[in-house]
């Protein structure tokens, strides 16, 4: 009878990683971690910078798949790694590849500069306007808005990102064409033009639109595959098309 | 830094491809049926003269198709050239705008030379 190796059983007892080690200019580095049961992705970085080498860099805070600051390029493909086990990725062998995260700037290490993502989110007006109070003040009326109504359901659809960065690290188009807004920034500007107590719709509708923004999706659904709180950016864009298709065509757009 | 396309541009462009798209979908379909139809009896210019020769409404169709193709192909290449090159701005996208027309010339002028043969 074939005997199947301790590898097979248990998985293996240590993990070769390849850690990405400087800026844009940089290397791979590679260090052996003993395997565990149930270790994250995270574990490792951090077991790797406490135990081996203290001058890596990277970054997370909450552990527990909220914050969306731990994300990397994991084998190649952009996740948090809070939430990734190593069961999952590491094959047989225990390979592992860490960079930082893709279409964007490297500060240093596993760290990348997440300011243009952020700046996108601003720029495709993110921010939730109150109609009534456009200083921030608190609104004398309070708006009803019915749970089950079509427009509260497609905001609601949205509106658990974290801001990680997953989605924007694996889109062709981010790449392609570095002033393009990007998944995140989108999926978030649909949920606020469903957002019936928000003020400024025309402005986000007119920030969203053209070559930058929802207008350059190619519907790849690479964001919609990738996103690891299961949302979906792509549907979300094609639904800022539609609405400006329509507004465009019957001139409704101020 | 190169002057753009207004945003409203952009959109005017985006709405154009979606609008001729939906265009060819039509124009196509009538296209293929009318060829399958057309060679059953063998092709010759006796036929297609005599199809077209005079008729308003082949004119009016084969001039629509013939902007929607034109538009639609270079606003397409436009984005094709746009994030594959870097073509981008304003000079590029009149650039595109005028094969556009031009190869939609193109089609209106052999439409209208059947027409008026
Ligand atoms: S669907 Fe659009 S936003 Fe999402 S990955 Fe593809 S091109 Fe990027
Ligand atoms: S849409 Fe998903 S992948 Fe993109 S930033 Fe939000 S949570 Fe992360
Ligand atoms: S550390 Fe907060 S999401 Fe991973």
């Amino acid at each position: 009878m074939p005997q199947t190796s301790r590898e097979e059983r248990e998985g293996p007892r240590t993990l070769a990683v390849r850690v990405w080690r400087g800026r844009e200019e940089g290397g791979f580095r590679e260090y052996r971690v003993p395997a565990q049961a149930n270790q994250t992705v995270l574990d490792v970085v951090t077991w790797i910078q406490r135990e081996l080498d203290p001058t890596l860099a990277y970054r997370f805070a909450c552990r527990v798949g909220m914050c969306g600051s731990c994300a990397m390029t994991v084998n190649g493909r952009a996740r948090w790694t809070c939430r990734t086990h190593v069961s999952r990725v590491a094959g047989p062998e225990g390979r592992l590849e860490l960079r930082p995260l893709a279409n964007l700037p490297v500060i240093r290490d596993l760290a990348a500069d997440m300011t243009p993502f952020f700046d996108k989110w601003a720029k495709a007006r993110g921010r939730f306007q109150p109609k009534d109070a456009p200083d921030g003040a608190v609104p004398e009326e309070f708006h009803v808005v019915p749970p089950a109504s079509r427009q509260r359901r497609e905001a609601d659809a949205g509106i658990e990102c974290i801001g990680c960065g997953v989605c924007y690290a694996s889109c062709d188009v981010v790449s392609w064409n570095p002033d393009y807004l990007g998944p995140a920034a989108l999926n978030r500007a649909w949920t606020l033009v469903n957002d019936v107590r928000d003020g400024a719709q025309a402005e986000r509708l007119a920030a969203v639109a053209g070559d930058a923004g929802c207008h350059s999706c190619h519907s790849t659904q690479s964001c919609t595959e990738h996103c690891p709180k299961q949302l979906d950016p792509s549907a979300a864009i094609a639904g800022l098309k539609r609405r400006l298709f329509w507004d465009t065509l019957l001139g409704r757009r101020a | 830094m190169r002057a753009m396309t207004s945003v409203r541009g952009q959109v005017h462009l985006w709405v154009a491809q979606r609008v001729t798209a939906m265009l060819l979908a039509v124009a196509v379909t009538v296209h293929l049926v009318t060829i399958i139809l057309a060679v059953r009896g063998g092709l010759t210019a006796a036929d297609i003269l005599g199809r077209l020769r005079g008729h308003e409404g082949w004119l009016a169709f084969y001039a629509v198709f013939a902007l929607a193709a034109g538009l639609h192909g270079a606003i397409g290449l436009r984005n094709i050239a746009a994030e594959m090159l870097g073509w981008r701005g304003r000079g590029f996208d009149l650039a595109w705008l005028g094969i556009g027309l031009l190869t939609a010339a193109f089609g209106i002028r052999a439409a209208w030379g059947l027409y008026a043969a």
